[in-house]
């Protein structure tokens, strides 16, 4: 039996994978391991709910299949053995895909998102599916029809969302990678709450088939690691051109875990000061400063830049969002999916099925989209949304036009929040805040770890220009060793 | 201009949702309690400003017009509860049942 710990220890995959190719341990062991440890947190569904659904038999068999393959002379790929799991609306032909709705129960995918392809392809092995919020609209993981997930750094308290699931599985050492999806912030935001790695990749890096679309001019599939190398391996493996997805872009893809040796010496790290307002917290805002003050020392120059349009960002986000939802979530009318709530004609069996298969949040976000869009709103709404998020796009490209090469922000204005302590659906969209730009922007970003307040995680955030996730990367890896065990206390 | 329990009849008839009456005065008051939140909008100068329609780099890459095959885990016969001509069956509406002959009849 291998080490019950490996997966959790640093830079667990790599480890990992070198073990199990050097015969110390085997990939059945290693699922073995991430199964025992789901059990000891108590992540399934009567504690943590953290794990929506998994097959052990089928991952175990998968494993030894995998073994098999190398025993034969196979070359190991970089995730060879390596446990993984995969948030709830990324589409997988082995487990169930139900976006954390009932009108998706028992849905099972007849084909498979490239980026589960992708790591398998690499060899990992993907053991279970992960809450989430429902369509991955939440901030939270507490709008999950399966019953909100917890925190496993203090299980009273919300994981984040909408990748709250991947967030905490990551964090409770369940596996050392895990995918999440992001539209306005659902992969950094939980990964901050939980004190984890987590990142959103430029739009167009990673392809989106197979990711049940929510918001497709935001959406994209990202990586949680419980270290930045974990991250950038993850990140690396599902990245690049896919012609499934026609947004995907054809960019070449750079070595992420090659930037853990480049300097940053030299560069410029703004310090925009919207993220900074008055209000913040300031042991949040102690905490960044800190972290600024070790980059300066490692030989970078801090900055203060103004984004000028931030405050701007969660109007915008929450009208284009709910707009492209509304149109997404058309499909789900009880004839091509899931369960179908008979009623008398074909407009009242729809409304049944949709009214009793989506959640009171998808509810409003698709009344909200519907809204917005409809004759008479659509401009004074829908087209004045998208005519600021130019401006937003814009206050990036001319802040790294004008010789910034990253910024750094706080990930969320908050640490985790007590379930059930936020009931204003606006209040709860204000968690998105630091992060929905990025999204509305394109551009890539990442949540590392930065320490805790009140012994809860807080995560700062690194942004930078469309594609150079390398240089992102270069700065992530360079705080982490320096912040050492300061990242998590 | 706030929304009125007639826009959200209207809005949930498009989105085809049916939503009770009861719950719509609760509707209605959180999607007024949301859009408030979007008038700063109005005060932003946007003329000649195109509206975003991408954000990649160099914009949404183009591909030829033509739908590549799309992966299947399982024959496509095995994911329809029928399949006629290459075309899906879906179970008929119960409240058709007495309409005639039905395709899952044949």
């Amino acid at each position: 039996m291998s080490d019950p710990s490996l997966p959790v220890a640093s830079g667990a995959a790599a480890r990992l994978r070198e073990a199990i190719v050097a015969g110390s341990t085997t990939p059945a062991d290693a699922v073995t391991a991430s199964m025992q440890r789901t059990r000891e947190v108590g992540a399934g569904r009567d504690r943590l709910n953290i794990v929506l659904w998994s097959d052990p038999d089928a991952a175990l068999a998968e494993a030894r299949a995998a073994a098999r393959v190398v025993e034969r002379g196979g070359t190991p790929g970089a995730l060879h053995g390596v446990p993984v799991m995969v948030k709830d609306n990324i589409a997988t032909i082995t487990l169930p895909t139900t976006c954390g709705s009932r009108i998706l129960e028992g849905y099972v995918s007849p084909y498979e998102a490239t980026a589960v392809q992708r790591l398998r392809n690499a060899g990992a092995i993907v053991i279970g599916k992960t809450n989430c919020d429902e369509f991955a609209m939440g901030s939270s993981t507490e709008y999950s029809a399966w019953g909100p997930a917890r925190n496993p750094v203090d299980p009273s308290r919300v994981p984040g969302g909408s990748s709250g699931g991947s967030a905490a599985a990551v964090a409770a050492g369940l596996v050392p990678i895990a995918l999440g999806s992001e539209t306005g912030g659902s992969v950094r935001q939980p990964a901050a709450f939980c004190g984890v790695v987590g990142v959103k990749p430029t739009y167009g890096r990673v392809s989106r088939w197979g990711l049940v679309a929510f918001a497709s001019s935001l959406d994209q599939v990202g990586v949680f690691g419980r270290t930045v190398e974990d991250a950038a391996l993850g990140l690396e493996v599902i990245a690049g051109h896919d012609p499934l997805d026609s947004t995907s872009a054809t960019a070449s893809v750079p070595s992420c875990r090659g930037a853990a040796n480049e300097s940053i010496a030299g560069l410029t790290i703004g310090r925009p000061k919207e993220y900074y307002p008055e209000s913040l917290d300031p042991r949040i805002r102690g905490r960044c400063d800190r972290a600024l003050e070790i980059l300066q020392r490692l030989g970078a120059s801090v900055e203060e830049v103004s984004l000028p349009h931030t405050e701007l960002a969660i109007p915008v986000y929450y009208i284009i969002a709910p707009a492209e939802a509304s149109s997404n979530l058309a499909r789900f009318d009880g004839v091509r999916y899931g369960p179908r709530l008979e009623a008398d004609g074909l407009r009242a069996m729809y409304e049944a099925t949709r009214s009793g298969g989506f959640g009171p949040e998808v509810t409003r976000r698709i009344l909200l989209g519907t809204y917005v869009l409809s004759a008479g709103y659509y401009d004074a709404y829908y087209r004045k949304a998208q005519q600021v998020r130019t401006i937003i796009a814009q206050d990036f490209r001319s802040v790294f036009e004008d010789g910034v090469d990253l910024l750094f922000t706080p990930t969320t204005p908050t640490p985790a929040f007590p379930l059930g302590s936020v009931s204003d659906p606006y209040d709860m969209y204000l968690s998105d805040i630091f992060t929905a730009t990025a999204n509305l922007a394109g551009v890539p970003a990442m949540s590392v770890p930065i320490g805790r307040v009140d012994g809860l995680p807080i995560g700062g955030q690194i942004i930078a220009p469309h594609f150079l996730e390398a240089r992102m990367f270069a700065a992530a890896f360079a705080l982490e060793r320096a912040l050492a065990d300061e990242a998590h206390r | 201009m706030p929304v009125t329990n007639d826009d959200v009849r209207h809005v949930a008839a498009l989105a085809r949702l049916g939503v009770n009456e009861a719950r719509l005065p609760a509707l209605v008051a959180e999607l007024n309690g949301i859009l408030a939140h979007m008038e700063v909008l109005a005060q932003v100068k946007t003329a000649g400003i195109t509206g975003a329609t991408g954000v990649g780099a160099g914009g949404t890459p183009l591909r030829e017009d033509r739908g590549d095959p799309i992966p299947l885990a399982r024959p496509v016969e095995d994911i329809a509860p029928r399949v006629r001509h290459g075309f899906f069956l879906v179970p008929r509406l119960d409240s058709h049942g007495a309409l005639g002959a039905s395709v899952d009849d044949e």
